[in-house]
């Protein structure tokens, strides 16, 4: 039986699992006129941020790159970008990158809108309204997974991740890959001290090198501002919960990646430049994570969690697989995939992994997760500034 | 392929050491593939016992792949932690 799911078609060859409207805020100043629209469009998100203006240099660029990757991401049907006028995101250059897609794209300042935040309320309403009433026209179709971005991310983990959740999640990116789809595992800093295996992994001795180059240089500069990584791994709660090395604890994380050969890295937010299995620099914050997934075109994103964590992502469906028994029965309104059953029940891996597939299919075809029904719509932009040096 | 027993995990079948699913009592019984052996103290759920003896230095197996190095003689049934088990990534190839 072929596998395939029921997308939206877009520009240029890219499949949406989402409908949306985004309504984008280039600066912090004019979030409430993005929340304020988006509450008056049926099927719109309102992307909001801390940041627009003071930014520079490659922080900037970080946040402009995330920014339009999450409007170009598939999921979205067209972009509304409201500025203030005066901040060095322009609306206008942020719609220019997102034009690329060939999505609709429109955006206005607010400052250039007589009748001040109330009459760009009303202007911007206008624009969603219509952008949603041509979104809606469409259907879905039917595709094939090489279309398909998985994002792979795993939080509040505890130490049953690693022999429940995380190799059921390999499996299916796996899957993914085989069905020539596209995997993307972040979270370098839960890569250390398995790096001599992802290297083995990598499609060429440049990509090899470029792994072990990231964590080296991670590690050296880390240790410059005098913090070892390596000594604060792993964690007391962890130790408690059985993990005895660093790298039993980061075998456990990287086992979400399956078994693919290791086709590159990106920098955070960046799309992959080809299928398969990919690697992005990104230091294991979930949030920040999941955002830089979606805004490198991530259609969706599994994430593994042990102790319980409720996060989505405003554009890419979160999926929640949780091993922990505890977990699975107490917030359970917050899991989607029980993988506990794996301790409690006597059952395999690979059965989890089956219903973790089709929990993916279903989602792809238009089932909302735990996290989209009661409205977990995070957004956080990684930061270069919070590491003061290049790592790449 | 994990090997799945009641009580325990192997996850990979070179591996030296299981991990536990539940709590497993002192002197429990395991048996596996024909070989019989006892558990020396209780080993609290996830946590790791081994699963043959390792002598001091000899390398401790998970998922198929080194998770250190053992720093005392282990005897099978075992608990393995931070008391017996050193990082070799640390200790020896980041040396």
């Amino acid at each position: 039986m072929s596998e395939e799911f029921l997308g939206f078609e877009r520009p240029r060859g890219k499949v949406g699992i989402r409908n949306k409207i985004m309504v984008l805020s280039s600066v912090v100043c004019v979030n409430k006129v993005a929340q304020e629209i988006s509450k008056k469009v049926k099927n719109s998100i309102a992307i909001t941020h801390p940041l627009g203006c003071g930014q520079f240099g490659i922080d900037f660029a970080n946040i402009q790159r995330t920014l339009s990757g999450l409007a170009t991401n598939p999921n979205i049907y067209g972009i509304l970008i409201v500025g203030l006028g005066c901040e060095n995101m322009k609306s206008d250059v942020l719609a220019r990158i997102i034009k690329r897609s060939k999505k609709p794209v429109e955006f206005f300042d607010v400052q250039d809108v007589r009748g001040g935040t109330i009459a760009a309320i009303e202007k911007g309403t206008q624009i969603g309204q219509r952008m949603a009433s041509d979104a809606s026209e469409l259907n879905r179709e039917t595709f094939d997974f090489t279309h398909l971005i998985l994002g792979l991310e795993c939080g509040a983990s505890n130490s049953i991740s690693g022999i429940t959740a995380n190799p059921a999640v390999g499996k299916v990116s796996d899957k993914i890959v085989k069905l020539g789809g596209t995997s993307i595992l972040p979270e370098f800093t839960e890569w250390i001290g398995t790096e001599h295996l992802l290297m083995k992994r990598a499609v060429n001795v440049k990509v090899a090198q470029k792994i072990n180059n990231l964590i080296n240089k991670f590690l050296e500069n880390t240790m410059k501002l005098g913090v070892d990584f390596r000594g604060i791994q792993p964690t007391p709660g962890n130790i408690e919960g059985g993990l005895s090395t660093i790298e039993e604890k980061s075998l456990g994380t990287i086992s979400k990646a399956g078994t693919a050969p290791i086709q590159g890295i990106v920098d955070y937010s960046k799309p992959p430049k080809g299928k398969g299995l990919w690697l992005m620099i990104e230091p294991s914050i979930d949030v920040e994570s999941m955002t830089g997934l979606a805004a490198a075109g991530a259609q969706v994103i599994i994430m593994t969690t042990g102790q319980g964590s409720p996060t989505g992502n405003a554009v890419a469906p979160v999926i929640k697989i949780c091993g922990d028994p505890k977990t699975c029965d107490w917030m359970k309104c917050n899991i989607d995939v029980d993988a506990s059953k794996i301790i409690t029940n006597n059952i395999s891996i690979d059965n989890v992994a089956e219903n973790l597939w089709k929990k993916l299919k279903d989602t792809c075809n238009g089932q909302l997760t735990t996290a989209e029904v009661l409205g977990f719509e995070d957004i956080a932009i990684w930061r270069h500034m919070a590491f003061p040096f290049s790592l790449v | 392929m994990p090997i799945r027993k009641d009580k325990f995990i192997i996850m990979n079948k070179h591996d030296n050491c299981a991990t536990a699913l539940k709590k497993i009592s002192k002197d429990t019984k395991i048996i596996i593939e024909g070989q019989v052996f006892k558990i020396n103290r209780d080993i609290p759920f996830g946590h790791k016992f081994a699963l043959s003896n390792i002598k001091r230095g000899e390398l401790i197996k998970k998922y198929g792949e080194i998770i250190g190095f053992a720093t005392e003689d282990i005897n099978t049934g075992d608990w393995i932690h931070t008391h017996n088990i050193k990082s070799h990534y640390l200790e020896v190839s980041k040396q």
